[in-house]
């Protein structure tokens, strides 16, 4: 006998397209909204500005001659910069993950450390060292310098990951050792190599410290001098929609770059791990080499900073400044780390618990920073603020939002990661055992993502207390950060007085860096969850 | 009935992952759905726990119609796959969890959790982990969690998929006995129909988001309702239109004129089984499946020609 009867049918229920469990909740759908707003507002502003002075004006000044020598300056920056960066970093990241190379593991964090000094800084490190270093060629050691790390760390995760079987196949088949790296090793880590790429020409896009430092003119620069020594408010707006332009064509370039392809294991087996090289021969030129750049990316600088420290105890550091500097740096930074991490949530939990078109966009806009440099973000808010908020201009209110919209694609891809480890298999455990919607968020998701959120906020908090350009625009008047006051004793050639601030600056940063080197390398060998 | 699902669809965009599914559960029953990838199964178990919402169609537990309910509400406990251990609790607040959301009193808890423990084997393991248990262990303590709250339906989708032969082999036979044990009703997704036919008490399977046919597992392998079903649940012969199983065609000693003529192509010995492929002298290929004795018996060996006799086969309308 069998118990399954053909159940009787019934009138079929009315189409449930909609049915109330499936409804967004609301607090993520208004913290989302109220994120894409801010992302959109600077940007909205600047189009707005440009359209309220007419766009012939802004033709006029766009088909300068200027804007010919800044676009010529950016590119070849860009070019020298990017290409130095990638050999470097695809180099180091090789020789760190797959030689035998003395004392690797040493290598391998010095290697990273440069991410932790600020780029105006290593300027700073050179200049006030050799007075003389200005121009092209400074502009592109300096940055490279700085940058190389951003292609060296996903890089060596990358290689870290790779599937050696994959190798092993393709000389099997005949290719030879060099062939193997061109085709199969490094066509696997391209899409780290030209994600890190991409980072270090947008940080290039964004950058105005260092090249004021050396002299260099790039539309940053450009726009900074318009806008707080010409009062030229159009103008700065104009080279800033270029900017945003040149950023935009880039990150369509990394799209058609990095290709659709993507390199996969071959099987879910375990992976073989690639057994690292001999250098034999090489090991002294390869040592030379990597000592040679730590000893120019991190020596000098540091070696700079303490040379100055110790010049300037002679005179006479007014350390109450220091530490208003400090406490102003510490409270914007962890307001803004606080908004921008609020923010990354809902998010967040939106493109991936609730994933349709509208949340994938949100959460596309939320990456959209990282495109804008902070100059370009400052200079929205600044022309929203003169026009309808007057009470914002200058408040410490508007430095935060800045900070926050500034940062938080750091604070998306922090939550997010967490949020990967997350799976809604276990909030589904949750809803089956009982909870409510809320308590599934407060006694299962929220536990499981509290160490990403907090690196969220570190993130953010780190890249705040760091940043120059948006903050020497917003900053309230009389009140100054770190990098304000560092700045003004640098521009004053006080490099005596300026030191103690950039190493407490480093100090901060170069914690995380560490931290998140350690991190990386961890991960990279862990085996991905099922 | 404990579980009544009515003309359920759901698709996910293009995709037609149920259309029209109607099933029965009665009281206690350990019911399997069986099919293979895409077929719909763990759709519709998630659609009875209220994890999925259907587009069209009912689900009624115990009487109730529950199909805009949520899954708190639902009294079902769900077991995954891949286990789904909260990873910042122990084994002890992992079982407690829907004890706690209900904020029982804490003695109760902890004897409740303690007979749990019990009964999965778990004992002593109360203070660890997730990241300290094995697969099996955790498997077990995810069913703990699932039962702790009394459900009255109990779902598991591929509770087993995710572990290795041996341990697998030993849970199936682990939950046969536990469901005499408690005789909570209770439905489990698999694709492998020697699981199923091992474990369950009926089948259902599922194609293609359309149930093929559903009964008691001999049922289904005795009299299946069509080509899909009958290859799904066991191996087949294919002449033309007929279906044959391989273990029902009988070997003869020599060609005596009683039988089909056949050539013995392949001998395969996988132990106690004995695979024979053999060509009949028409030229169609069919194997059989003997035992180590018969095979012996009649000294099996390739290029042997002898006589085969073919059961009456399978034919199923088109």
């Amino acid at each position: 006998m069998s118990t399954f009867a053909p159940a009787q049918p019934v009138t079929s229920r009315l189409t449930r397209t909609w049915s109330g469990r499936r409804r967004w909740p609301l607090v993520s759908a208004v913290g989302a909204t109220v994120a894409a707003a801010l992302v959109l507002l600077p940007l909205a502003f600047l189009v707005i500005q440009a359209q309220q002075s007419g766009w012939g004006e802004v033709e006029r000044l766009l088909l300068r001659h200027t804007v010919v020598v800044l676009l010529w300056n950016t590119v070849r920056l860009t070019l020298a910069c990017t290409v130095l960066c990638a050999v470097l970093g695809v180099g180091a990241a090789w020789c760190v993950e797959r030689t035998a190379l003395p004392l690797r593991r040493l290598w391998a964090v010095a290697l990273v450390l440069p991410l932790g000094i600020p780029d105006f800084v290593v300027g700073f490190g050179w200049v006030s060292l050799e007075p003389g270093l200005h121009g092209y060629l400074a502009a592109v050691m300096i940055m490279t310098l700085s940058l190389y790390p951003l292609v060296y760390l996903p890089t060596r995760i990358a290689l870290a990951s790779v599937d050696a079987g994959l190798e092993e196949a393709a000389r099997s088949l005949g290719l030879s050792s060099w062939q193997t790296f061109w085709r199969v090793t490094l066509r696997q880590v391209r899409p780290a190599v030209v994600g890190g790429c991409l980072l270090v020409t947008l940080g290039l896009l964004a950058e105005y410290g260092a090249f004021e430092i050396v002299q260099y003119q790039t539309f940053t620069v450009a726009i900074f001098t318009e806008f707080k020594l010409g009062f030229d408010a159009v103008g700065a707006c104009a080279l800033s929609l270029v900017l945003v332009l040149v950023s935009a064509a880039v990150l369509g370039g990394e799209r058609a770059l990095a290709g659709r392809g993507r390199a996969w294991r071959s099987g879910s087996g375990v992976r073989r791990i690639a057994p690292r090289v001999s250098l034999g021969g090489w090991a002294a030129p390869v040592l030379a080499g990597l000592t040679a750049l730590s000893g120019l990316a991190l020596g000098v600088p540091i070696g700079s900073l303490v040379y100055w420290m110790l010049r300037g105890s002679s005179s006479t550091l007014p350390s109450s400044s220091i530490l208003a500097a400090v406490g102003h740096t510490a409270e914007f930074s962890a307001a803004a780390a606080a908004v921008s991490t609020a923010l990354a949530v809902p998010v967040t939990a939106l493109a991936m618990r609730h994933r349709n078109r509208v949340t994938l966009l949100i959460e596309r806009l939320a990456y959209l920073p990282m495109a804008l440099p902070g100059l370009v973000i400052a200079l929205g808010l600044v022309s929203f603020s003169v026009r309808y908020a007057l009470a914002l201009y200058q408040s410490s209110l508007e430095l935060i939002v800045a900070y926050s919209i500034l940062f938080l694609p750091l604070a998306v891809v922090g939550v997010r990661s967490a949020m990967g480890q997350a799976s809604p298999r276990l909030e589904e455990v949750g809803r089956s055992l009982g909870c409510r919607p809320a308590a599934v968020w407060r006694r299962v998701t929220l536990p499981l993502i509290a160490p990403g959120l907090g690196a969220a906020f570190a993130l953010v908090f780190i890249s705040s207390a760091t940043e120059l350009t948006a903050t020497l625009l917003l900053r309230p008047t009389g009140v100054n950060t770190l990098a304000t006051q560092f700045w003004s004793y640098t521009t004053d050639f006080s490099y005596g007085a300026a030191a103690p601030y950039a190493a407490l600056m480093v100090a901060i940063s170069a914690v995380p860096a560490y931290l998140l080197s350690r991190r990386m390398s961890t991960l990279a060998r862990m085996r991905p969850e099922t | 009935m404990a579980i009544e699902v009515r003309e359920v669809s759901k698709r996910f965009g293009d995709f037609v992952a149920l259309e029209d599914v109607s099933i029965t559960v009665s009281d206690g029953a350990l019911t399997a759905l069986l099919g293979p990838s895409g077929s719909g199964k763990s759709t519709l178990l998630r659609i009875i726990a209220g994890l999925e919402s259907p587009d069209s169609g009912e689900v009624v537990i115990e009487g109730n119609d529950v199909t805009d309910a949520p899954a708190r509400s639902r009294g079902v406990g769900f077991v995954f796959q891949h286990y789904a251990p909260f990873k910042h609790m122990t084994v002890h607040d992992n079982v407690a969890f829907g004890l706690s959301v209900r904020k029982r009193p804490k003695d109760e808890i902890r004897a409740r959790v303690e007979e749990l423990l019990g009964l999965v084997r778990l004992s002593g393991l109360a203070g660890r982990y997730p990241s300290q248990l094995s697969g099996g262990q955790l498997q077990r303590m995810a069913l703990a969690r699932a039962l702790a709250v009394q459900p009255r339906v109990l779902l598991l989708d591929e509770p087993f998929g995710a572990l290795d032969a041996q341990v697998r082999a030993e849970l199936r036979e682990w939950l046969r006995r536990l469901h005499e044990e408690i005789h909570v009703t209770t439905i489990f997704v698999t694709h492998d129909q020697e699981e199923a036919m091992e474990v369950a008490e009926q089948i259902v399977v599922m194609n293609a988001g359309r149930i093929e046919q559903a009964g008691a597992p001999r049922e289904l392998y005795e009299s299946p309702r069509n080509e899909f079903v009958m290859s799904f649940v066991g191996p087949v012969n294919r002449l033309g239109d007929a279906f044959l199983r391989p273990h029902d065609i009988q070997i003869l000693p020599e060609s005596n004129g009683t039988g089909t003529e056949a050539l013995v192509e392949r001998v395969v010995h996988l132990g106690f089984e004995v695979r024979v492929e053999l060509k009949l002298h028409d030229g169609r290929d069919v194997w059989a499946q003997v035992t180590r004795e018969v095979a012996h018996e009649l000294e099996l060996t390739e290029g042997q020609i002898l006589s085969v006799r073919l059961p009456a086969p399978h034919v199923f309308a088109r």
